[in-house]
């Protein structure tokens, strides 16, 4: 299977990165090289066989139903949550203007 | 006086806690080196400040008689996909640089407690992608090796290329790494030091910046097996922060290290004799046989039959993982934000985007969309995950017939910078031997075994048994001890 020059403007678009031209042109013959490539895993007799899901077996865990448990994930930070923001206001995220 | 640069994390730690040198002569020493080393670019930042402070504490807890910790006393390079706490963290990507995370990632913290200090954030590629250290946007990092008689700059290998490099050039003892597909290994191999990535979920992966979650590993890169499983000890552990962190003690493998293999079987997979493989790295791989079997270890062939499948598929399963997890670069909560006049959001995701990202990465990107969209989700990544699973079946047959395998780490020696280029797809054979250890999660180490007849290291790779990181650890030490790999890379930065 290959990509055409329009399929991947619509995977940039998708992928929400910005493309001139000269860039899609560019792009075109390398994703087609590794799709090629990628190709050969249609030789392999998959049928029966599950896809992997967790490398290592583990089970996933509750944590206890407390309360900022963990100091770091928990509430209360918005100013560290902020901190690093482009453009932070009156502490929320700023953004451009979405609604006419 | 003792040239403390080409101490490692073993002895750095001894001599400092038996009073035979100071933690502070160390760090000003590894400082010096580092800031004399800038012509490598190993580092993105230096952060001097920190590993003098540790070394302050460490040798302040030994006037109190206090523990000193597993890495009392030693100062180590970071790799720059930690996120740690107002130090800059950027993944070597413009669509993060001045990021200064709030946070300490679980592992650096881990080291930090152990009484390690930080001599900088290392250079690597960009979000970890790369194989040769040539997508960082901080620009390319050198290898301290140079091909005998030729002056051109040679990659340190990646995408932990700073940590290969600055390791090797004895400018920091021990670096960390990650590994999503070889990125500890094959930098380890190219420039003649060990490194392991352990069982997947070891190591946490909370605070470090996601590329291929399923994948991702930290580990140690150091000078010796010894340094590896003394720093690893104190890199690993469980993390309730990460949800597939292993719920395990960690073992004290530095105390349970032993070189006699006696009793011990040493599998030699048939599928990993390529074509395109370099002469010298077979030769390289008959005489790691030969130590490991001098070592006391029976040698047998085992196969891995669709290792040329675990290539292909590593590079549908990682860009599908990368898409998603670098889908959070919006210009919004942190980092760049590209924002053209009169822009409304969407405008100003793909903006910032376009801007932030490199090449290769959103070439990945885009191959990880691609693969997951509709239509395609199934014949692409199912059809990965399924040979994933193969993979990972291959190695568990093998390993009941064997305690380790024994591979080549790579299938040729290092290049000159700029050299593979062309095409991305030569980039991604280098880690043809690395990646089937990576989609089946297991530990797996290169140590170095010889250079070859240009004066470059060549690595052979140890794979374990999940949670045997013991196992590969005594293999490596085995052979260690036979190719008494001495050779060091002339000063020339």
């Amino acid at each position: 299977m290959s990509v055409t020059r329009e399929e991947v403007a619509k995977i940039a678009s998708l992928a929400r990165i910005k493309m001139g031209d000269e860039e899609l042109d560019r792009m075109v013959p390398e994703l087609n090289n590794i799709l090629d490539w990628v190709e050969q895993l249609g030789e392999v007799d998959t049928s029966g066989v599950e896809p992997m899901t967790a490398v290592i077996p583990n089970s996933l865990r509750l944590r206890d139903d407390v309360v900022d448990a963990i100091p770091e994930t928990s509430g209360g930070r918005r100013e560290d949550v902020l901190a690093n923001a482009p453009a932070a206001e009156h502490g929320f995220f700023g953004v451009p203007k979405v609604i006419e | 006086m003792t040239d403390f640069t080409q101490l490692g994390v073993k002895d750095i730690r001894d001599g400092v806690a038996g009073g035979d040198f100071t933690a502070r002569e160390v760090a000003e020493s590894f400082n010096a080196a580092v800031a004399a080393a800038a012509e490598l670019n190993a580092f993105i930042v230096t952060t001097p400040d920190h590993a003098l402070a540790a070394a302050d504490a460490t040798d302040a807890k030994r006037a109190k008689g206090e523990d000193l910790g597993k890495m009392g006393g030693v100062p180590i390079g970071m790799k720059d996909l930690f996120a740690t706490k107002g130090v800059q963290t950027t993944a070597a990507s413009h669509i993060l640089e001045g990021f200064k995370p709030e946070y300490e990632s679980t592992v650096s913290q881990n080291l930090w407690d152990a009484g390690a200090g930080m001599l900088g954030k290392l250079n690597l590629d960009q979000f970890a992608m790369g194989s040769s250290n040539e997508t960082s946007y901080f620009g390319n990092v050198s290898s301290p090796w140079k091909k005998d008689g030729t002056n051109a700059a040679m990659s340190p290998g990646g995408s932990s290329g700073g940590s290969s490099s600055a390791v090797a050039a004895r400018i920091a003892p021990a670096a960390t790494g990650t590994d999503t597909g070889g990125s500890i290994r094959q930098p380890a191999a190219f420039t003649g030091i060990c490194g392991i990535k352990p069982t997947y979920g070891r190591c946490s992966r909370w605070g470090v910046v996601a590329f291929a979650s399923s994948l991702d590993q930290a580990g140690p890169m150091a000078r010796s097996v010894e340094d590896c499983a003394i720093m690893l000890e104190a890199m690993a552990g469980f993390d309730p922060k990460d949800a597939t962190s292993l719920q395990m003690d960690v073992p004290n493998w530095e105390a349970a290290l032993s070189a006699d293999l006696k009793g011990k079987k040493v599998g030699i997979p048939k599928e990993y004799r390529m074509d395109g493989t370099d002469q010298a790295i077979l030769d390289s791989w008959e005489q790691g046989k030969a130590m490991l079997r001098d070592a006391g270890a029976e040698i047998v062939d085992v196969s891995l039959p669709h290792t040329k499948y675990a290539l292909p598929a590593y590079y549908i399963i990682a860009p599908a993982e990368a898409s998603s997890n670098l889908a959070r670069y919006d210009g919004v909560r942190y980092g760049l934000r590209d924002l053209p006049d009169g822009a409304g959001l969407q405008d100003m995701y793909a903006a910032t985007r376009a801007a932030g990202f490199g090449d290769e990465v959103k070439r990945r990107v885009l191959i990880g969309t691609y693969v997951l969209s509709a239509g395609f989700y199934d014949a692409y990544y199912t059809q990965a995950q399924k040979i994933r699973t193969l993979v990972a079946q291959d190695f568990e047959k093998a390993f009941a017939e064997c305690d380790v395998i024994l591979a080549p780490t790579t299938p040729t020696a290092s290049f000159p910078l700029g050299s593979l280029n062309e095409d991305p797809l030569t980039m991604y054979l280098n880690d043809v031997f690395a990646v089937p250890a990576s989609l089946a999660g297991l530990p797996a180490m290169s140590v170095p075994a010889m250079v070859n007849s240009d004066g470059l290291p060549l690595g052979l790779q140890l794979v374990g048994k999940p949670f045997d990181e013991q196992g590969v650890l005594n293999a490596g030490l085995a052979i260690q001890q036979r190719a008494g790999f001495e050779a060091q890379p002339e000063k020339w930065w």
